[in-house]
């Protein structure tokens, strides 16, 4: 295959489309009850019929070869010739898995993993074999891909090979002109292989009147000569023997007569139905036309592929917008009364139109969870299987779209409790039936929007979490002081903790103490936010709330002495003036002070980051309260500003990670401002005075 | 004037290289993704060739073109089916359907046009 440009953008549209197809066989074997489905296997053989085409196409022969025997066993079900076993489909999903893998090492140009393929290849080759009556000959068709066209059917052309010349008596059936096969094309293609000579017997022609213009009633002897193999005949007349009488004779040198006899030929004309009666019974056994697959919509709603960059590209120029949008209007301010009025106007137009564009533009990286979700249902099928569990998976709220890049990275977590769950939290069958509940436990993926944040919930009724253990683990640990007392919420939070893991036996499921903490830490990067709450006996609920996207945040703009910075409005609580007889400082340096019953560590800004602020002292300035992980602190400032949506600027990619600092913003008088990461700023004044969580708690 | 192709595949990598090979050669080129789109454009405009997949969602290749083949402006437009070679009873299918010829799958860009050059 060529390898130019255009041809190589084809082949990565080829590895996308097979991984959805893979996605799409995963998701029909998982749907596949003990009464096969038709129209739901039928999907599944296309796209493994669609996987097979385009390796073949495209040069991936190993692959075409392995999917086919996929195909083949997928078509005999399909068929009805093959039950739908429990093993079967075990295998096929193993399959998919290969092919996956086969599919990312061709992409990568690694190589594959062939005693993997040769496994699973002969346990596929097992079940087709397992009712020898249906021979689907796989392997005669499967390695020779690429070779070009097929020779048609391997059995007539064998002996008659080559020859100087040939004799072809040619004589069409009426119907023959029907399907647009035109007997001068042919000629034509004749005349490229040699010296080409055509005699029309024209004595079926009927009077003018009689005629009908749509039959063909010529026939012909043809003569050509020339070095020319029967296969290159047998190739030009391959799509009309079964609506002619063919007879071929050598004329030259190798002058042994043949008689022309591809299977469905009699020496005399046959009406074409007669003709292809050993392929009508075949028929039979082929699918009902009744079954015409109606695909629900669901999967292709008229989507496009766009490029992550392209769409960023456009997001940032958006946020230029933006930008513009808010300088202009800060200009307006000081501008001649007269113009004012239209001037405003003509900029809340512009304010108006930035906003929806802003919108709509974010909407192109909105994707539906479902692309997390989807992996779920094989997840619990397979890890179910291997702990002997019984698990009925739920998912609702699949719709619910959120940022790309915040589907990505949530997908990890969320298999990570999914996996804790059916590990740890939902029991085996008999304990649930001792326990007096169902045989069979339930998991729930539910996602929805509340607020500006998306929620997404994982949900069991299994056993709970063990407080009295927790706690005693907790305290064995030193993560919690003998004498403190916690709520029952607090200790079921406390598995989020580094190296904190109840599992008795570590599994290769879950439990090796890493893991819940990786979970909080991650989906605290994404700014969002997790917690568990359980009851024993009865199960638990994880909740993850997350921002809907990470490129433009609502923010407060504060003030500390000339520098203006920005807090995400999500994790303010508050903003207070302070008496001072409610500030106390603590041993050590840390300041804190009693908002209500508990009390906050002071965040002091202009020490943090090393600015000058028009006072240092807590009851000049505002405390601005702020919350993260359920911690809560104060965040000293000399004066809020307005609030504003910001575009997010990365300090990473354009300077460099700067703790306390979650990105950059530039406002509308083109100044930079930084946008305070609240987690880690209050993770950093928590750690350096750890006895301040002990009295907030 | 270009002769227009009506190329049917619901996979996006066979339509782009069916595109690609024939309007490199200069044909224009109408794509579908399935039976039914296809023909709903067969049916607004048109074209000199019909190139279809058989296994396809909502309308499979076969009965395509049995639909085209009754439709009085599709009499008498050659049709090609893309067709794997273990599919023997497919081909007849075709046949039986309306179809002028297959296509043997898998095929390269210049045996797709060698074909495409026999009915058009």
């Amino acid at each position: 295959m060529t390898i130019d440009p255009e041809m190589a953008e084809i082949v990565k549209v080829f590895f996308q489309e097979s991984r959805e197809g893979l996605d799409a066989m995963e998701t029909g074997l998982l749907g596949l009850g003990a009464s096969a489905d038709t129209e739901n296997i039928n999907t599944i053989f296309r796209a493994a019929h669609s996987i097979k085409g385009g390796s073949a196409t495209f040069g991936f022969a190993e692959v075409a070869a392995f999917t086919h025997g996929v195909e083949t066993l997928l078509d005999e079900m399909r068929n009805g010739v093959r039950p739908v076993t429990s093993e079967a489909v075990q295998t096929l999903l193993q399959a998919c898995d290969c092919m996956r893998e086969m599919i990312a090492a061709t992409e990568a140009e690694q190589p594959l993993d062939q005693g993997r393929i040769a496994t699973l290849n002969s346990d596929i080759t097992h079940i087709l074999g397992e009712r020898p009556n249906e021979a689907p000959a796989p392997a005669s068709s499967a390695p020779n891909h690429g070779a070009g066209p097929a020779a048609p059917a391997a059995g007539p052309a064998a002996s008659a090979d080559q020859s100087t010349g040939w004799r072809i008596a040619f004589e069409p059936v009426a119907e023959l002109l029907r399907l647009r096969n035109e007997p001068t094309r042919m000629f034509a293609e004749l005349e490229r292989l040699g010296t080409f000579a055509a005699q029309a017997d024209v004595s079926r022609l009927p009077a003018l009147d009689a005629l009908d213009p749509e039959s063909c009633y010529l026939s012909w002897t043809l003569e050509v000569s020339g070095q020319i193999a029967r296969a290159k005949l047998d190739e030009i007349f391959d799509w009309v023997d079964s609506h002619c009488r063919l007879e071929f004779t050598t004329t030259g040198r190798a002058a042994a007569a043949v008689q022309a006899a591809p299977q469905a030929l009699a020496p005399s004309v046959v009406p074409s139905a007669e003709a292809k009666a050993a392929p009508a019974a075949e028929a039979e056994r082929s699918p009902p036309p009744a079954t015409v697959p109606v695909q629900k919509a669901a999967a292709e709603s008229g989507s496009i592929r766009v490029a992550t960059e392209k769409v960023d590209g456009i997001i940032n120029l958006v946020g230029e917008l933006l930008i513009t949008q808010s300088m202009l209007s800060g200009f307006a301010d000081g501008i001649d009364p007269d113009d004012l009025d239209r001037l405003r106007q003509g900029l809340s137009q512009l304010a108006r139109n930035t906003r929806e564009l802003q919108e709509s533009v974010m909407q192109i990286r909105m994707l539906p969870i479902s692309f997390a979700f989807n992996r779920f249902p094989r997840i619990v099928h397979d890890l179910s299987r291997k702990l002997s569990k019984k698990v009925e998976l739920k998912l609702s709220g699949e719709g619910t779209e959120l940022d790309k890049t915040v589907l990505e990275k949530i997908s990890d977590p969320l298999v990570h409790l999914v996996r804790n769950a059916l590990d740890h939290g939902l029991e085996i069958p008999d304990r649930r039936l001792a326990a007096g509940k169902q045989e069979t436990g339930t998991l729930e993926l539910a996602a929805f929007h509340e607020g500006g944040n998306i929620i997404i919930e994982v949900r069991d009724d299994g056993a709970g979490l063990n407080k009295t253990k927790i706690l005693q683990k907790a305290r064995e640990r030193g993560l919690v002081a003998a004498d403190q007392e916690l709520t029952d919420e607090q200790i079921d939070n406390l598995i989020f903790m580094p190296g904190f893991s109840t599992a008795d036996q570590i599994s290769d499921v879950s439990g090796r103490g890493v893991g819940m903490d990786v979970v909080r830490r991650n989906i605290n990067d994404l700014g969002g936010h997790v917690q568990i709450s359980s009851k024993e006996g009865l199960g638990s609920t994880i909740r993850i709330r997350l921002p809907l996207t990470l490129a433009i945040l609502d923010g407060q703009l504060v003030r500390v002495g000339k520098e203006v910075y920005i807090i995400s409005l999500l994790a303010i609580v508050e903003t207070i003036q302070v008496p001072r007889e409610r500030v106390n400082k603590l041993v050590g340096r840390t300041e804190v002070f009693r908002l209500r019953e508990e009390y906050l560590p002071v965040v002091k800004l202009c020490d943090q980051f090393g600015v000058e602020p028009d006072s240092r002292s807590a009851e000049d300035g505002l405390l601005v309260v702020v919350e993260a992980d359920g911690k809560r602190a104060g965040v000293l400032v000399d004066d809020l500003l307005a609030q504003q949506q910001v575009v997010i600027k990365s300090l990473e990619s354009n300077f460099k990670s700067v703790s306390g600092i979650a990105g950059a913003t530039i406002l509308g008088d083109g100044t930079v401002a930084l946008i305070i990461d609240v987690p880690g700023l209050i993770r950093s004044v928590v750690n350096s005075s750890g006895a301040i969580s002990a009295h907030a708690a | 004037m270009a002769k227009k192709i009506l190329a049917v595949d619901d996979s996006a990598s066979m339509r782009q290289m069916v595109l690609f090979t024939l309007q490199g050669a200069g044909y224009e080129v109408v794509q579908a993704c399935d039976g039914v789109e296809a023909l709903e454009l067969a049916r607004q405009s048109a074209v000199d060739l019909v190139l279809t997949d058989v296994h396809m969602p909502r309308m499979d290749g076969i009965t395509l073109v049995r639909e085209l083949r009754a439709l009085l402006n599709y009499k008498l437009v050659p049709m090609l089916i893309l067709t794997t070679e273990s599919s023997a009873e497919k081909k007849m299918d075709g046949k039986r359907a309306g179809a002028t010829g297959w296509i043997v799958k898998p095929f390269n860009p210049p045996q797709l046009l060698a074909t495409v050059a026999r009915v058009i």
